[in-house]
């Protein structure tokens, strides 16, 4: 029993703990690492609600939800729901008809635009585009649907009345998000994946401007440092646009995460109140980061700019009249200056997990943020900068193991200063299309492309040497003391993720073709990658047959090899045979990314055979093998 | 015994090219015979006052392969990078920017999109929106990087190569490889391609023209039928020569250019064109274009040549004093003069576009608008 005295004497010793917690900016620690909260193995259907549109007339809140393939639409005033929308699998990104009549989905595992009737709130049309559609937008006069698809790499054109595509624009990598000018005439795409440049130089990411009247790019504005961006916002004047992004630091080695080591969160503003020349400022203090911007909403007025923190897990306000003083006095590269952001974020609003888009109400007093992993949409009031409300989405209460799971992979609150999560690596659960220098092999060593998470059940081992005999070890303390710098999960969160992790499905390949029949081109490739011949009559070794050490349903046999690629700043030559699942979108290729296509895995790297025998084919031989790797 | 052929006719063209650089002084070709009067058949001949681009005024280098107009801008691909003409004044692109190489040897339009599609000596470029994106015969499935020709017709992308024809889907990014293993193709050095939505056509240095039927799928071969004899044994009986360096499908009519005379073939008939029988200033001929399917311009090493069907026009700084020189040829071969201003750069032309009623034409020695004279 402890006396009234020793209770004080806790009491003050408690007290000044927390204090000197305080000053070295740990207290965020005891108030953010939670322990894996109560759930259960059940698998529910969570609404998942990733973006958000009220109506023209204001009255109705469209909410796109992406765990349960429907559109659910709510009374703007009172939340309470009036329908639900049962539309195409995985969407990502939905708009309003410029007359407001119709609502475009993009469904980007169907491959397929949802029309929807908004007075029927009706299907009314379903059509085919590119691969994985993310976003879709309509031009002003309703004459063209612009679609920006993340695997293909582009924009399809489609006739806005009968669905047909007219052509397809070239955009950048990952293209996923379609942003019009206030006067509609220019559309502004952005990208989830870096443009491909020299490897190991810094990444780029760029705007590509279309001219929506006469479907052509018409310029593209180079985001430079960017590997990763999101949405796009105006201000209504036409004069300020800003483009949430990441900017990654995966040129220098991975060796802290103080001062923001491994990414900068920031923005890219541009329009005529920037200049020419497009400026990016950060985002992060220096104990306070807003980790992954996504959404981003400009107040109809023009004083404020609100952006969601997807790690982070709260909505940036920046004061625009400060944010433009600051940037036109300040010139130089400013993106890593932790100290900038003080001069314009004027508050940091804590919402839901996993926050993403962002609409504000018609009288343009409250912004909404959807958040994706919660179920939820916040209310702000955007004069106080306050969460004034916060709405649940009718669905399961419960958390099953694969949502907290999800959650964990998407939070950064377990890394140092909740500076980073998992998917600030592995966007959307996918890979980032980078190379990064990892401390566990040494400084300057062993520079490692990042890998596609999915179908990476039963692969084991992992990373590219092999090194990591399971998933538990891959995330648990690798993570720990390599990424987060900081705790780690509890063994019941580490379940979860690792949990998570198992579960996620390849997405649909792309290269098959629908009845499951290769093409007479993947057939030729696929004769060569089983051959144990070559062409020549001669026996190829067991070992350097492409289906010896790619076997298997997901293209491995999981066993260590050592192929030829070894390069100067590598330890070892050896490596674990890659699972194939998807390859065909997870370029560049090799374990240090420097393959920049499939072709130069053989063109360039395979000098002596030793990555399969492949010296011995045609330029068309080596055509049809890639074609039928496309498939797999 | 053909390669050997070849290899004598490549001879034969590195001469015919430098004789083409000293027209002034060493040229043997006949004068034609200049009548007093312009025959009335060819008084609707096009006149066209030349303007002329050099490096002097901007252009980023004198030998122009290839010419493009893209609405009111125009494309120039030289010896040394791709030049851009917009509002008066010239930009030049070149490795630095990303372009596969400095020699840019041709170029196409993306309509649909306007994507520019530039073949060099060293790969496969495409410009969109200022952006540019190589394709190699390492880093993608182009068949060589010696990229000769590029047609861009719906969503494909028809390259001609120096090993190879080829085909890019612009949708699934498949690459498909056209050569002697697949198609009637003997020879796989690929000079010059023509797509449409109905036929595919390759200009094959000495295999003739292969036709691809984009409905059937099916690959048809077009042969000299004197085979490799350079005489023409019997005149319109198919096409002129083997080595073909251009071809031009418009209106259902075929339109080729060999070193050896022209041809025209309208899918029933062939008719060929000679400097014997027809207005042509030279057999040698670098590139022809379709106006329809009864007039062509020819860009040949001793001019460039109008066909309107009958009559023929020739433009050229003259072979003999260099300055310029217009002739026109009726149907009855009375041949006059029209005295005329200006001319092309040089009678050395290897390329041409249309601009509306003008012409452009790339040379040996600078870039060539012609603007037609009312």
């Amino acid at each position: 029993m402890i006396g009234f005295l020793q209770r004080c004497w806790v009491g003050q010793v408690a007290a000044g703990v927390i204090a000197v917690s305080l000053m070295c900016g740990w207290i965020w620690k005891s108030q953010t690492v939670r322990a894996a909260v109560d759930r259960t193995g059940d698998v529910f259907t969570y609404a998942s609600p990733i973006e958000l549109i009220v109506s023209s007339d204001g009255k109705r809140l469209y909410v796109l939800c992406q765990g349960s393939d429907e559109v659910r639409v709510l009374d703007a005033a009172s939340y309470a729901e009036i329908k639900r929308i049962p539309i195409g699998h995985v969407p990502r990104g939905f708009s309003l008809s410029p007359d407001g009549k119709q609502i475009f989905v993009a469904n980007s595992w169907d491959d397929t635009i949802s029309v929807i009737d908004a007075s029927s709130l009706e299907v009314v049309a379903t059509w085919a585009v590119g691969a994985e559609p993310s976003s879709v937008q309509e031009d002003r006069k309703g004459k063209h649907l612009f679609v920006a698809d993340r695997i293909s790499n582009d924009v399809a054109v489609l006739n806005a009345q009968t669905g047909e595509e007219e052509e397809r624009l070239a955009a950048g990598r990952g293209a996923s998000y379609i942003s019009p000018s206030p006067d509609g005439r220019k559309l502004y795409v952005t990208h989830v994946y870096p443009n491909s440049t020299a490897h190991r130089t810094a990444p780029e990411s760029e705007i590509t401007v279309i001219d929506a009247a006469r479907a052509v790019v018409a310029e593209r504005i180079p985001l430079r440092g960017i590997a990763h961006g999101f949405h796009v916002a105006w201000s209504s004047d036409g004069r300020l646009g800003v483009v949430a992004e990441l900017h990654p630091k995966n040129l220098i080695p991975l060796a802290h995460l103080e001062h923001g080591g491994a990414f900068a969160d920031t923005l890219t503003l541009f329009g005529a109140d920037i200049g020419i020349e497009p400026v990016e400022v950060p985002l992060d203090e220096l104990e306070r980061y807003a980790a992954r911007p996504f959404g981003v909403a400009i107040a109809p007025d023009k004083s404020r700019i609100f952006v969601t923190d997807s790690g982070s897990e709260n909505v940036t306000v920046i004061d625009v009249p400060r944010l433009l003083r600051f940037v036109h006095a300040h010139h130089g590269p400013l993106a890593q200056d932790l100290s900038a952001s003080a001069n314009y974020v004027v508050a940091r609003i804590a919402v839901g997990h996993d926050p993403r888009g962002v609409a504000f109400t018609h009288d343009g007093d409250s912004l909404l943020v959807a958040n994706r992993l919660d179920d939820t949409i916040s209310v702000i009031d955007a004069r106080s900068n306050k969460a004034a409300a916060t709405i649940a989405l009718d669905g399961p209460k419960e958390i099953s193991i694969l949502r907290h799971g999800e959650q964990t992979f998407y939070t950064a609150r377990y890394s140092f200063q909740g500076q980073i999560g998992c998917a600030n690596c592995h966007i959307d659960s996918t890979f980032d299309g980078l190379q990064w220098d990892l401390e566990p092999d040494g400084f300057g060593r062993d520079i490692v492309d990042n890998k596609m998470l999915e179908d990476i059940k039963d692969i084991a081992p992992y990373k590219w040497n092999g090194g990591n005999p399971n998933l538990p070890t891959e995330c648990g303390p690798r993570t720990e003391k390599y990424f987060w710098r900081s705790e780690n999960y509890d063994d019941l969160t580490l379940t979860d993720l690792v949990s998570y992790l198992r579960s996620l499905p390849p997405r649909p390949n792309r290269w098959r073709q629908a009845d499951g029949e290769l093409t007479p081109a993947q057939e030729r490739g696929k004769t060569i990658f089983e051959r144990s011949t070559d062409k020549f009559g001669n026996p190829i070794v067991e070992t350097n047959r492409c289906i010896y050490c790619h076997s298997g349903p997901k293209g491995t046999n999981r066993k260590i090899f050592d192929v030829g690629t070894r390069k100067a700043t590598d330890n070892s030559g050896l490596l674990k045979a890659p699972q194939l699942t998807n390859i065909a979108i997870t370029g560049p290729y090799l374990h240090d990314g420097s393959a920049a296509t499939l072709e130069q895995i053989w063109t360039v790297f395979n000098p002596d055979d030793k990555h399969g025998r492949t010296n011995d084919l045609t330029k068309d031989e080596l055509n049809d093998l890639i074609e039928y790797l496309r498939t797999r | 015994m053909k390669r050997l052929c070849v290899v004598a006719m490549l001879l034969a063209i590195c001469q015919s090219m430098i004789a083409a650089q000293h027209a002034a002084t060493t040229s043997t070709a006949p004068k034609p015979h200049a009548s007093a009067a312009t025959p009335d058949g060819t008084k609707a001949l096009p006149r066209f006052r030349f303007e002329n681009f050099t490096t002097t005024n901007g252009l980023p280098d004198d030998h122009v392969y290839s010419v493009l107009v893209d609405g009111g801008r125009i494309w120039a691909g030289t010896d040394n990078g791709l030049g851009v003409y917009e509002n008066g004044k010239w930009k030049t692109i070149g490795t630095k920017d990303g372009l596969a190489h400095r020699a840019v040897l041709s170029l196409a339009l993306d309509k649909r999109t306007g994507d520019i599609w530039a073949g060099t000596m060293a790969g496969l470029s495409r410009i969109s929106g200022g952006r540019i994106d190589t394709f190699t015969q390492l880093n993608s499935g182009l068949s060589n990087d010696v990229v000769y020709g590029v047609s861009v017709e719906g969503e494909n992308v028809w390259v001609a190569t120096a090993a190879g024809a080829c085909r890019f889907d612009l949708h699934t990014g498949q690459w498909a490889l056209y050569n002697e293993r697949n198609t009637p193709m003997e020879e796989i050095w690929v000079y010059g391609v023509s797509a449409t939505p109905s036929k595919v056509y390759y200009a094959v240095w000495g295999s003739g023209v292969l036709e691809y039927d984009q409905k059937t799928k099916v690959w048809d071969k077009y042969e000299d039928p004197d085979g490799e004899n350079e005489m023409v044994l019997f005149k319109d009986q198919g096409l002129i020569h083997e080595i073909t360096t251009s071809v031009s499908y418009v209106d259902n009519v075929l339109w080729v250019a060999t070193y050896f005379g022209n041809s025209r073939y309208d899918g029933r008939y062939w008719h060929n064109f000679l400097t014997k029988d027809s207005g042509l200033p030279s057999n040698f001929t670098n590139v022809v274009k379709g106006v329809n399917g009864n007039r062509a311009w020819f860009g040949t090493d001793k001019g460039l040549a109008y066909f309107d069907g009958t009559n023929w026009a020739v433009y050229r700084p003259s072979l003999t004093t260099g300055k310029p020189e217009m002739t026109v040829r009726d149907a009855q071969g009375h041949v006059s003069e029209i005295a005329v201003a200006t001319a092309p750069a040089h009678n050395y032309i290897l390329n041409i576009d249309f601009q509306g009623n003008d012409i452009w034409v790339a040379t040996a020695k600078g870039l060539s608008h012609g603007i037609l004279q009312r």
